[in-house]
């Protein structure tokens, strides 16, 4: 049985699958209506998201499958003071897969060490959200064509933005990508991602504090919101949160081709006026992030459709 | 010279940093053993000036000596069957370190889940690093 708990745990190779599956999927979604019929996903989400809990429930009943799950610790027995551990042995009596979010990082692990049924981290702390990372380089693979040859600009919270440690972990097995890491000093990049990843697989990378200096270099921009809850003062977070914002201006500087990401939920930002650009790609990102997650769970299901 | 009986069976713990015994003391959990510890503080030593020493009489597999790896790899470690040394084993950093050293990242489910084995693992060997097994926060003594 297999898990998906950080972006690494697919190869490239499997990676390549799951995302041809996802466009087949994208391409013949009549194909696959019934896939999942009688099965169910159980959405086990701690804390709040809107997006990626939807998303996976639009997913599965995209697949004919079912859906069931609570959206915030409060309702559910968490509040009673359950452990993960429990909770998971008792869901993998009543659904077939699942997927967890958690505040707290290395949840979704533990859980798929107790299961009897396929765990998808669906975001843990500031750790890794790799589902949110599937969608990325699925949005990067159709409308670029490639995973491979890009400059990667990432911008915001790259601390505590866990998209970004995923998606940086996923990029570098591919050939000649170089980041440029735009973010405040104070929300840098950990150093394990620094010096384990990028400095450990050779990938070259630079460090910017102005978005503007990098914008004309760049291939894509992933922009990301500085995150209230990962903050345990709010004047830091009040003092940092409008450190970049995208509006046309800015996107003047950049190639014509350059995507713009973003995992969302959007603050300020990105202005709305950037929205009509047709390098602003963050909606569409959505759309992909439904078809991934179905060919995420096709998969953990062993259910192939010819 | 303080005389401390020699072991049937055992370990001798030697070439210990002067005052970093009980630390020892504590990792090995040899308090919650039933069986004969000595410790010699502060002997003299050719080599190291002044050292720690620890004698303990078990059975050779009662303790997992491998948590020394990561405290001090210059410690010698003698094992001792029928009162002679049978080897002098060679400390490296262990691979894992399970239930030793405690994850200090508030943001990690080892700070809430009940009865969870705190597991590290080593990420470098070279700078000696240690990582979480769950939220793969760097371990730091600070």
């Amino acid at each position: 049985m297999r898990h998906l708990i950080s972006p690494m745990d697919f190869s490239v190779e499997e990676l390549d699958e799951l995302l041809n599956l996802a466009t087949d999927i994208e391409n013949n979604p009549n194909k696959y209506k019934d896939a999942c019929k009688g099965k169910k996903i159980a959405t086990l989400f701690y804390e709040p998201s809107t997006r990626t809990r939807l998303s996976f429930e639009a997913a599965m009943i995209n697949l004919g499958g079912n859906v069931l799950g609570f959206s915030s610790s409060a309702s559910s027995s968490v509040a009673k003071g359950e452990s993960v551990s429990d909770t998971i042995k008792m869901i993998s009596c009543y659904a077939d897969i699942c997927a967890m979010r958690h505040p707290k990082e290395g949840a979704p692990l533990v859980a798929s060490t107790k299961s009897s049924i396929p765990v998808i981290n669906a975001g843990d702390g500031g750790h890794q959200h790799p589902t949110q990372t599937l969608t990325d380089l699925m949005t990067i693979k159709s409308l670029k064509g490639r995973l491979d040859n890009l400059t990667i600009g990432l911008c915001g919270d790259l601390k505590f933005g866990r998209t970004v440690h995923s998606l940086i972990n996923a990029l570098v097995r591919y050939t000649n990508i170089k980041f440029v890491l735009i973010s405040p000093s104070e929300l840098r990049i950990p150093s394990y991602i620094r010096e384990e990843v990028l400095e450990g697989n050779n990938v070259p990378y630079k460090e910017v504090t102005h978005m503007e200096d990098a914008l004309p270099d760049l291939d894509i921009l992933y922009m990301t919101r500085v995150q209230k809850e990962r903050f345990f003062n709010e004047a830091e977070y009040i003092r940092l949160k409008d450190s970049y914002i995208l509006d046309n201006e800015k996107m003047t500087l950049a190639s014509k081709d350059m995507l713009v990401l973003h995992p969302l939920p959007r603050v300020n930002e990105i202005s709305v006026e950037v929205d009509e650009d047709p390098r602003a790609v963050y909606f569409k990102q959505v759309q992909y992030g439904v078809y991934v997650r179905m060919a995420l769970i096709l998969t953990l299901l062993d259910i192939h459709i010819n | 010279m303080l005389n401390v009986g020699s072991l049937k069976e055992g370990f001798v713990l030697d070439h210990i940093q002067a005052g970093k015994s009980m630390d020892i003391y504590n990792y090995l959990g040899l308090d919650k053993l039933d069986c004969q510890v000595a410790i010699i503080k502060n002997a003299k030593s050719n080599k190291m000036g002044r050292k720690d020493i620890i004698k303990i009489e078990c059975s050779l597999d009662v303790i997992n000596l491998d948590i020394l790896g990561y405290i001090d790899h210059n410690i010698t470690v003698n094992i001792i069957h029928d009162r002679s040394i049978v080897e002098k084993k060679q400390l490296m950093l262990p691979k894992t370190i399970k239930n030793v050293l405690k994850c200090k990242n508030p943001r990690c489910i080892t700070s809430i889940e009940q009865e969870l084995d705190q597991i590290f693992i080593l990420t470098d060997k070279t700078k000696e690093i240690y990582r979480c097994r769950y939220c793969e926060e760097k371990y730091s003594n600070l």
